[in-house]
């Protein structure tokens, strides 16, 4: 899959071209082959964090330890079952986690996964509209820079992306509320909704975690635009981190297709100069940007971490932070391990997108 | 694709030309010559700034009084304190300063650690390969996936249970940091000694009956080590940014025994919502600068390098064509093609950014 994507020149032909796709196995193989890769990435993701949370000691100490008498400690630990040998713990972690068992968080005593699955739709809640940013903001701003390519367009863009990069997503979300909430007062300082939203919202029948959705289901405009207002700065502040990325990837790329024989003779056809941007050197230049969001889901997630914490926005990484100021690491490796089974299945998820829109990329 | 065509090699050629960042000057022109030289000034102060922090900084990074009595808090930037002074009554500006240590302390270390371990593996791993190949890859395309913050943080609750003392806290940083890039320097490194590993020179080596290890460290490591200061500097800022989300989030160097910018900038989150700017703003401002200015290197490094990216060069040089192989960066995370010894060509790529991976 990385093949194309890190191939700007890949649709300019050239070696691309000279690389015959080998005819065995249609696009069947391909998912099949794909699809069993990811077990081995899950289970070692998994397995790596198990045994390294495990080198901590046993998390009811981790957690506990100092508040209670050592007999009552023992106890505990013996009731959780963590004065079994090692190994025995660890195959039975698998089998829990074959299940959708994450364990039971031991700070709140409640169940992982339901803690994943109230705060997961607030993460990904958060990421849809970052990536939603990056790709409006970083698609065109590529396109702009390839055109103008080594002209001062160019050189502001590309000072544009790499500082995009350097700003660590949390200073940026700093930044962000100083001037838009705290000088104009514009926007919300965090959080998800004002507590009367979110006290209207929490009367709905079936509610989704998702607040667009719920505040959409209360048919209130002035709930909807609550949430939006909510989700803007910390949408742009995780959001810019990956439009940089996109920008660069959409130049690179464009730049090779602008200067391929077909664009040379549609341009000689007299397709105007717009049109030849935005279609004719930006389609073939797409494919490497589908895999490139499969790659930015990871960043995305650990960005997430960090914002939720600036913006007060309670999703996995907000909870997150808050279960290792607790010391409750069997919260922490299920979320860890959670989000595991999340990058490895969007990983996939692109890479059939991708081989289902170019035959190239299955060989 | 391999071609070097490295005419500036030739022995008549000045030494000084001949060092990495020298001869990439020289050999730049015009937009990227301007790229590469605010990069390399930004990164002289920065490194100047850490040597000379004792001097520039006018408090220490823990001292909260001086003969005329207590600093106190939040004071407004002016007067005996230039930046004002955070929450906790420490002088911004030393603070900023003395943070300077902190990030190239483990910038270096961490680095350092990762090219050791990243080289080594992907030596190996490229030279025998077989069924430990076939693992490390597995391995590290899981890992390399994996989103590096919080893997960061995992290592860092296992090697320090949360925060620490200065040496604690740093190489837990560094060593947190180090087990996200390994991947990266293991694929290069792979990539590479997959290649070099076909060429005549090694069969003709082995003919002669080098020992394994003698046809690895001689005749592969040296060939295939040319790309590694990109990625250096691509990994430095990385690390710079790894090291500052640790510290946000809470995985700091306690204030009393070392300066940190990412844990400065959580202590302001509260000063941001009353309106108090200068204790998140300049923290904040120098792991910008130190972070651009060590990526407009690397990049500028990476596009002179790289042939379809470089437009113009300077006239009268014959440019050392260095393709990089193996590519920079990103090798996207577990693909069939991971698990395959693919053809450098595969792996290679240059629209990968520093971008990828943090």
């Amino acid at each position: 899959m990385s093949t194309v994507a890190l191939k700007p020149s890949a649709p300019t032909g050239g070696r691309a071209s000279k690389k015959k796709p080998s005819q065995e196995g249609g696009i069947g193989r391909y998912l099949l082959i794909r699809f069993l890769l990811i077990i081995p990435t899950i289970f070692i993701l998994v397995t790596m964090v198990f045994w390294l949370m495990r080198a901590t000691g046993d998390p009811i100490t981790a957690a506990l330890g100092g508040r209670l008498a050592p007999e009552q400690l023992a106890e505990r630990i013996h009731e959780a079952g963590y004065d079994r040998p090692i190994l025995v713990q660890y195959f039975e972690y698998l089998g829990h986690i074959f299940t959708g068992n994450f364990g039971t968080t031991i700070s709140t005593n409640r169940p992982v996964s339901e803690v994943l699955l109230t705060y997961g739709a607030a993460t990904a809640e958060l990421v849809f509209y970052s990536l939603l940013v990056a790709l409006i903001v970083g698609i065109p701003l590529g396109m702009v820079a390839a055109y103008w390519r080594d002209k001062a367009p160019d050189a502001v863009l590309r000072v544009f992306a790499i500082l995009c990069y350097a700003t660590p997503v949390f200073f940026a979300g700093l930044l962000l509320k100083l001037v838009f909430a705290v000088w104009l007062k514009v926007l919300p300082v965090a959080g998800r909704a004002t507590t009367g939203s979110e006290l209207e919202m929490g009367f709905l029948p079936n509610k989704t975690g998702v607040y667009t959705i719920d505040a959409l289901q209360t048919g209130d405009p002035a709930v909807f635009g609550d949430v939006l207002a909510h989700a803007v700065l910390p949408a742009l502040a995780l959001g810019l981190l990956t439009a940089g990325v996109f920008l660069r990837l959409v130049r690179t790329n464009v730049i090779g297709t602008l200067g391929t024989d077909y664009v040379d003779a549609a341009r000689s056809r007299g397709v105007n100069e717009y049109r030849l941007v935005s279609k004719h050197a930006y389609r073939p230049a797409l494919i490497p940007i589908i895999t490139v969001i499969g790659l930015q889901i990871a960043l995305l997630l650990g960005g997430a971490v960090l914002t939720e914490t600036t913006f007060e926005w309670k999703g996995l990484g907000f909870i997150l932070i808050e279960f290792i100021k607790a010391r409750d690491f069997v919260a922490v490796q299920g979320i860890v391990a959670l989000l595991a089974v999340i990058v490895a299945l969007s990983n996939f998820i692109v890479d059939i997108i991708a081989a289902l829109i170019d035959p190239r990329v299955r060989y | 694709m391999t071609t070097l065509t490295e005419t500036t090699l030739s022995p008549r050629a000045p030494l000084w030309t001949r060092l990495p960042v020298v001869h990439q000057l020289r050999q730049s022109v015009g937009l990227q010559r301007g790229m590469l030289v605010a990069g390399l000034v930004i990164t002289g102060v920065f490194i100047l700034t850490a040597i000379f922090a004792p001097l520039l900084a006018p408090y220490g990074y823990s001292q909260l009084r001086d003969d005329s009595g207590s600093f106190g808090a939040q004071q407004t930037p002016g007067g005996s304190h230039l930046l004002g002074t955070t929450v906790g009554g420490y002088d911004v500006l030393s603070r900023v300063i003395w943070g300077s240590q902190t990030a190239i302390t483990v910038m270096v270390i961490a680095v350092v650690l990762s090219i050791f371990a990243g080289v080594a593996l992907g030596l190996v791993s490229g030279y025998f390969g077989g069924w430990l190949d076939r693992v490390l890859v597995v391995i590290c395309d899981a890992v390399y996936a994996f989103p590096a913050l919080l893997l960061a943080i995992v290592m860092g609750i296992v090697i320090s249970g949360g925060r620490s003392g200065l040496w604690g806290g740093i190489f837990a940083a560094a060593i947190s940091i180090t087990v996200v890039f390994i991947p990266q320097y293991f694929r290069v490194i792979r990539a590479e000694t997959v290649r070099i590993k076909a060429e005549a020179y090694v069969e003709s080596a082995r003919v002669l009956g080098a020992s394994n290890g003698r046809i690895m460290f001689r005749h592969v490591l040296r060939n295939a080590t040319r790309t590694l200061p990109l990625i250096f500097t691509l990994n430095a800022s990385e690390a710079l940014l790894t090291l500052a989300g640790l510290g946000f989030i809470g995985f700091g160097i306690e204030p009393s025994s070392a300066a940190e910018w990412g844990y400065d900038l959580n202590k302001s989150l509260s000063d941001v919502s009353s309106g108090i700017w200068w204790t998140s703003l300049f923290p904040g401002l120098a792991i910008v600068l130190v972070v651009l200015g060590i990526t407009l290197v690397g990049e500028s490094l990476n596009d002179l390098a790289d042939p379809r990216l470089r437009s113009r060069r300077a006239p009268g040089k014959t440019a050392a064509t260095s393709v990089v192989p193996g590519g920079t960066l990103n090798a996207g995370p577990g693909g069939i093609d991971g698990l395959e010894a693919s053809s450098p060509a595969s792996d290679q790529h240059s629209n990968d950014d520093p971008f990828e991976a943090k």
